[in-house]
């Protein structure tokens, strides 16, 4: 039985990023580049039923993403992932979260797990949206932001608890193979041993060409569902800033808190 | 005549109020777009939802009754596509709600329609819709089109409209059938947050929040006191919860507790995320401090230090002994 995790790479901008020459994008020299909080999380989870389900369970990391983002996959490895899986096209330059999704989708036809895991979100974008777009795409039954699972693989389903506002939560349980999107705080995701760093390593990645996912360029680029017209840095509203060494900075800050209370009184 | 199709939320019967900012969203581009705003209400209990949707502006109630009541992803989707071919809108509103998130890229994927989430604010140019959302943990901002599509489906940042307020009425009320589809998963009973452990954070005047820039477990203890000293109450942001520092009660945040009575709010590490935002952006004064000039929470903060927490914490001890 197979788990397949669905991981990005995010970006997080410098202080000092620049636009794109296009004003479409970001220029990614600013940029450090990191695996996606949420799917550290989504990973760890994969992780613990394959570690209590027993022998047989693989946990696969799938991402769409180019050559850098291998090394994200290579974490999830040195984690404990049992293979990796990334796929790259030149058409996916300036791609579209739905295009991601029908990649993804894609790559799970082909690895006919029992269970997808992805995160929420990404923390760059916040867009939200792939779990559910991909699990659309395969017609297989979803839930979105679960913060408690139990995976019975034998009777084919799970019991999840999905995190709603204000604290609420609901609990479902739904028919597997299925895709769930997992919400932080589910578990405390481990850090990767040295040993684990050493045995991913040994560990494969495969690189299917969209060929062997038995699907094209021209299907993907026309799912693109938005397209960037312009990107830019808002002008938000600034605040009054309290500047000086730190010990300027308590002081001011202390007498500004001291005043908004003694106004109250 | 086009259509802008407002998908209404609800919960256990209520309405989310989120739901009129949408209709406001909606209204604000009706003509441009020459297009009727029809509000669709699925599931259970509609009609006892329709008086608060009876609004100015709005042309047309659709009640869309499904086999259960409760929330169901497949369900909500398969009624989303159904009304989408019955009525071909050109503009489909959904919350970006836990529940928006839920439904709507399922409609979007599944119908291949246009599709922007987490948007903040809409416009026309021409027969192009575009829709303005954040990138980048809010330090830059996207607009998007979405060119050869139909129907365009975006879910609605909350918070970013006013409510639509203005009683209207005698718009028709419309019941659609929709085909049923097999249902996957099961609703099987709500968990209610524990109750207040400890503290009311929501009850509080002045709030000191820590967040993940505080960077040890060590420092909650720290700034609990420092708050203690200046008769302030501690909260924090999730990521402090996730990591077992303090109790869930103390979160402040979409998916925690809201800062109804705060005046003072004074953020330590707090990046300003858009969830943690919901629950303190009306305080009257945010101070934040974080060592990320171009951090989200200033563009929310009266006043702003660029600092390291913990070395102005221990500044500050000294001045609140
Ligand atoms: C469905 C959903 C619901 C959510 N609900 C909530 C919610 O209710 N509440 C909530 O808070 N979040 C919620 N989140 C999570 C939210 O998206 C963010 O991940 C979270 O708010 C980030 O918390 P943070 O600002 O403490 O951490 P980060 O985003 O990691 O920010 C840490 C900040 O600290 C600064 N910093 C680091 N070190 C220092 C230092 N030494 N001195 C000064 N500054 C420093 C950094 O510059 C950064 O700005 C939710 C997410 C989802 C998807
Ligand atoms: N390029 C990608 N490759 C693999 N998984 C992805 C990719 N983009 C998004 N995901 C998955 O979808 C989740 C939500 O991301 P998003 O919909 O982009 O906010 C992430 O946490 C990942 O699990």
């Amino acid at each position: 039985m197979r788990i397949l995790v669905g991981v990005k790479q995010v970006l997080n901008l410098d202080e000092e990023f620049e636009m794109r020459g296009d004003g479409l994008d970001v220029d990614q020299d600013y940029c450090d580049r990191a695996l996606n909080e949420w799917d550290d999380y989504a990973l760890e989870e994969a992780l613990r039923i394959r570690e209590r389900g027993g022998g047989d369970i693989e946990v696969v990391a799938a991402t769409v993403g180019g050559e850098e983002a291998t090394a994200e996959l290579r974490k999830c490895l040195a984690k404990g992932a049992d293979r990796g899986v990334r796929v790259w096209d030149d058409c996916l330059r300036d791609c579209d979260g739905m295009m991601v999704a029908h990649v993804l989708a894609a790559i799970v036809r082909r690895e006919d797990p029992a269970l997808v895991l992805t995160g929420v979100q990404g923390a760059d974008h916040g867009q939200a949206q792939t779990g559910v777009a991909v699990a659309a795409l395969l017609g297989w039954p979803w839930a979105a932001v679960v913060r408690a699972l139990e995976f019975s693989a034998d009777a084919g389903e799970a019991i999840a608890r999905r995190e709603l506002e204000g604290g609420l939560e609901e609990c479902i349980r739904i028919r597997c193979p299925a895709v769930l999107t997992i919400q932080v705080g589910i578990n405390t995701p481990r850090y990767a041993s040295l040993r684990g760093v050493t045995q991913a390593a040994g560990r494969p990645v495969d690189t299917p060409a969209f060929e062997r996912l038995g699907i094209d360029a021209a299907a993907i680029a026309s799912a693109r569902a938005s397209r960037v017209r312009r990107m830019y840095v808002p002008q938000k509203p600034r605040p009054r800033m309290i500047e000086g060494s730190v010990r300027e900075q308590a002081a001011e800050l202390a007498a500004l808190i001291r005043d908004i209370r003694g106004d109250r009184r | 005549m086009s259509a802008i199709l407002v998908i209404a939320e609800h919960r256990r019967g209520v309405l989310r109020p989120v739901t009129l900012e949408l209709v406001t969203a909606a209204l604000a581009v009706r003509e441009e777009l020459r297009a009727r705003v029809e509000i669709a209400i699925i599931g259970g209990g509609a009609d006892a939802l329709t008086p608060a949707l009876s609004l100015e502006g709005v042309d047309e109630l659709l009640l869309v009754p499904t086999p259960i009541d409760a929330f169901q992803p497949e369900c909500h989707a398969a009624a989303g596509e159904a009304l989408i071919a019955a009525r071909r809108p050109r503009l489909v509103l959904i919350p970006h709600s836990v529940d928006g998130i839920s439904y709507a890229p399922a409609i979007a994927a599944t119908g291949g329609h246009g599709y922007a989430s987490d948007v903040s604010a809409l416009r026309c140019e021409g027969a192009d819709i575009v829709a303005t959302r954040s990138a980048y943990r809010e330090k830059a901002r996207v607009e998007l089109d979405f060119p050869g599509r139909q129907t365009v489906v975006i879910t609605v940042r909350p918070g970013s409209f006013l409510p639509a307020t203005r009683a209207g009425g005698g718009m028709p009320v419309t019941t659609l059938a929709v085909p049923g589809v097999p249902l996957n998963s099961e609703h099987c009973g709500f968990i209610e947050p524990e109750p207040e452990a400890d503290v009311d954070v929501s009850a509080a005047e002045f709030l000191v929040a820590v967040g993940r820039g505080i960077g040890e477990q060590a420092m909650t203890g720290e700034v609990a006191q420092l708050a203690g000293r200046m008769g302030a109450t501690l909260a924090c942001s999730r990521p402090i919860v996730d990591a077992g520092w303090l109790p869930k009660s103390r979160q402040i945040g979409q998916s925690g507790r809201t800062a109804t009575n705060c005046r003072l709010y004074l953020a330590l590490g707090i990046s300003g995320a858009v969830q943690h935002l919901a629950g303190m952006k009306h305080v009257e004064t945010v101070i934040a401090v974080n060592r990320d000039p171009d951090a989200a929470i200033f563009s929310v903060a009266r006043f702003g230090l660029v600092a390291d927490v913990a070395e102005l914490v221990a500044e500050l001890r000294a001045l609140f002994p």
